[in-house]
């Protein structure tokens, strides 16, 4: 199902990789470094991404069961977007509207994850069903 | 690159491999005939960019041939090397043309080649001509590429370097900067500004940084709350940041946008946040008179 | 178990984060810090963060609890040394860290752990130069 602004982007590379134990936490904090390091991102928004990344990783192991995370390099144009996107298939967020006000948790919840990422990104969306899962893009473009 | 039929490479391969010497100086000398930054173009960088090129091209050509798997990875090392030949002559200020004439400059020599080589073969002479010409065509459009990218790099860059020149961070006495703004604030500016003089926090050590907005005509609501972020991202770093020549104009726009301005210090003038700035180094200024002798 | 070092230096702890701190990590920082300070009956707890590239939640939820943990205590903690690129991210993310005492290095840390020491025992002769 590819939106209308997929077809128009380029897309250079994709990789994949597991979100399941916390060491994949770190591990997905350094593939994202060095992606963004080697589009030539500006330090500070290297570290914005990174740190959205670590936020969306943990709460994919910690309350998605586990998943995966794919790293896509986009090209629209003149500008180069590094977007990564989070699946897993648990429990799903029942109130996004919720769960992505500040701060919110339901004590094993969400915290600042979410929404955190949602600022420190270009571009979130995101999708759950309860029962079925979660999936998360965000997009830093350059 | 696509339609580029893998089996005529190994003619083209053989032929390049032949004749890699007469070549090189043949392409040398034409694109030395064409070039017009002659002087710029320094022979010595040419020919070493020439013969590495077709030292690359030999490779690609016979990898083509053995490679079963595809086009894109038998080149993928000698477009590297066009990437960096194409990113350096952007970088000396060449022009699209000058750039892509390095591989379309080998057209001649290559075609005059194949000619002499297959003149007993017109059909295969015909169809190696056409791959030929359809694979330093590709060549010469991703040159062209990378040029232009690197071209808005160079761009981007300087205007970065301008934004940074144009808003100097003045150490005003031992541990404490000030930040002069000047100037319609866009969210981009304001943006980058911030991020300097956090650095330049970071580099000196000091304990106090004034931003003065005396020379703001307006402030928006993205523009305060970069202001007020770059305040507490200081603070978390361990410095205070003090905000002085706020206007009364200003200060209403603040409030009226409903930005919370918090516990970040503020100061009408320039010179009441310096005496603050002073006071929380530890520093005082005394009159000549007042001090004993 | 990899455990990030605690040093002491005179009544003062200091703990350098040089590695990739994995949620497990700072857990395992929190509780040797709790114990450290209780056993030494230490007052101050220096965090020097400047090799981190990236803080986020977790972590700044750490530095959180340390600095208020370590005040139940009876010691103060001065977190030193946060890269600009983090702080401006930490502050997009969301988090000032209000309560976390802060300094741009470890000899500013020290001056500050030491004047609040000092400030609550008077009689000591305990200038730094």
């Amino acid at each position: 199902m590819q939106s209308r602004q997929e077809k128009m982007m380029k897309i250079a590379k994709t990789v994949l990789h597991p979100l399941r134990t916390e060491v994949d936490i770190v591990q997905a904090r350094h593939l994202v470094r060095k992606w963004a390091a080697d589009l030539k991102f500006g330090l500070v928004d290297q570290t914005k991404i990174v740190t959205a990344a670590s936020e969306l990783s943990r709460n994919t192991i910690v309350y998605g069961g586990g998943g995966e995370l794919t790293l896509r390099v986009l090209e629209n144009g003149v500008r180069t977007g590094l977007e990564l996107t989070f699946i897993d298939k648990g429990p799903g967020i029942p109130d996004l509207k919720l769960a992505l006000q500040d701060g919110y948790t339901t004590g094993g919840g969400l915290g600042l994850g979410l929404s955190g990422a949602k600022r420190l990104s270009n571009d979130f969306e995101i999708e759950s069903k309860v029962g079925e899962g979660t999936r998360v893009v965000i997009r830093r473009w350059r | 690159m696509n339609g580029i039929h893998m089996h005529t490479f190994a003619r083209l391969s053989e032929v390049v491999e032949k004749n890699e010497s007469s070549l090189l100086e043949t392409w040398i000398s034409e694109q030395l005939n064409t070039a017009s930054k002659q002087g710029i173009l320094e022979k010595g960088e040419l020919r070493s960019q020439c013969f590495d090129f077709l030292s690359g091209l030999k490779q690609s050509l016979s990898n083509a041939k053995s490679d079963s798997e595809s086009i894109d990875s038998a080149f993928s090392d000698l477009k590297d090397l066009l990437a960096s030949i194409s990113r350096a002559r952007a970088v000396q200020g060449f022009s699209p043309s000058e750039t892509a004439i390095f591989i379309f400059s080998l057209k001649r020599p290559l075609f005059s080649l194949l000619q002499a080589e297959l003149a007993g073969d017109p059909k295969t002479m015909v169809a190696e001509i056409l791959s030929v010409s359809q694979l330093l065509d590709d060549l010469g459009l991703y040159t062209t590429e990378i040029f232009q990218k690197t071209r808005e790099e160079v761009i981007a860059r300087q205007n970065q370097d301008l934004l940074e020149l144009s808003t100097p961070v003045v150490k005003l006495w031992d541990g404490v900067l000030a930040l002069p703004l000047i100037g319609t604030l866009d969210s981009a500016r304001t943006q980058v500004v911030m991020e300097s003089l956090l650095q330049k926090i970071a580099d000196t050590g000091v304990d106090v940084a004034i931003i003065d907005i005396t020379g703001v005509p307006t402030v928006d609501t993205l523009v305060a709350q970069h202001l007020i972020k770059t305040v507490t991202a200081a603070r978390l770093m361990g410095a205070e940041c003090i905000i002085s020549g706020i206007r009364p104009q200003i200060a209403q726009t603040i409030v009226h946008l409903g930005v919370n301005l918090g516990d970040v210090v503020t100061k009408a003038s320039l010179s009441e946040a310096f005496k603050i700035a002073m006071a929380k180094t530890g520093l005082m200024v005394v009159k000549k008179s007042q001090l004993k002798a | 178990m990899e455990r990030i070092p605690i040093l002491r230096l005179g009544d003062i702890l200091l703990v350098t984060i040089q590695v990739d701190m994995y949620d497990q990590l700072a857990m395992t920082l929190q509780d040797d810090l709790t114990n450290a300070i209780n056993k030494t009956r230490t007052r101050g707890v220096l965090i020097d963060i400047s090799s981190l590239e990236m803080v986020d939640s977790f972590i700044g939820r750490m530095l959180a609890n340390i600095s208020s943990m370590s005040r139940v205590l009876d010691a103060e903690t001065v977190v030193v040394g946060m890269q600009p690129a983090v702080a401006i991210t930490l502050v997009e993310l969301g988090m000032s860290l209000a309560g976390v005492k802060t300094a741009l290095n470890v000899e500013k840390g020290m001056r500050m752990l030491r004047g609040a020491l000092d400030a609550e025992s008077p009689g000591e002769d305990d200038e730094d130069s």
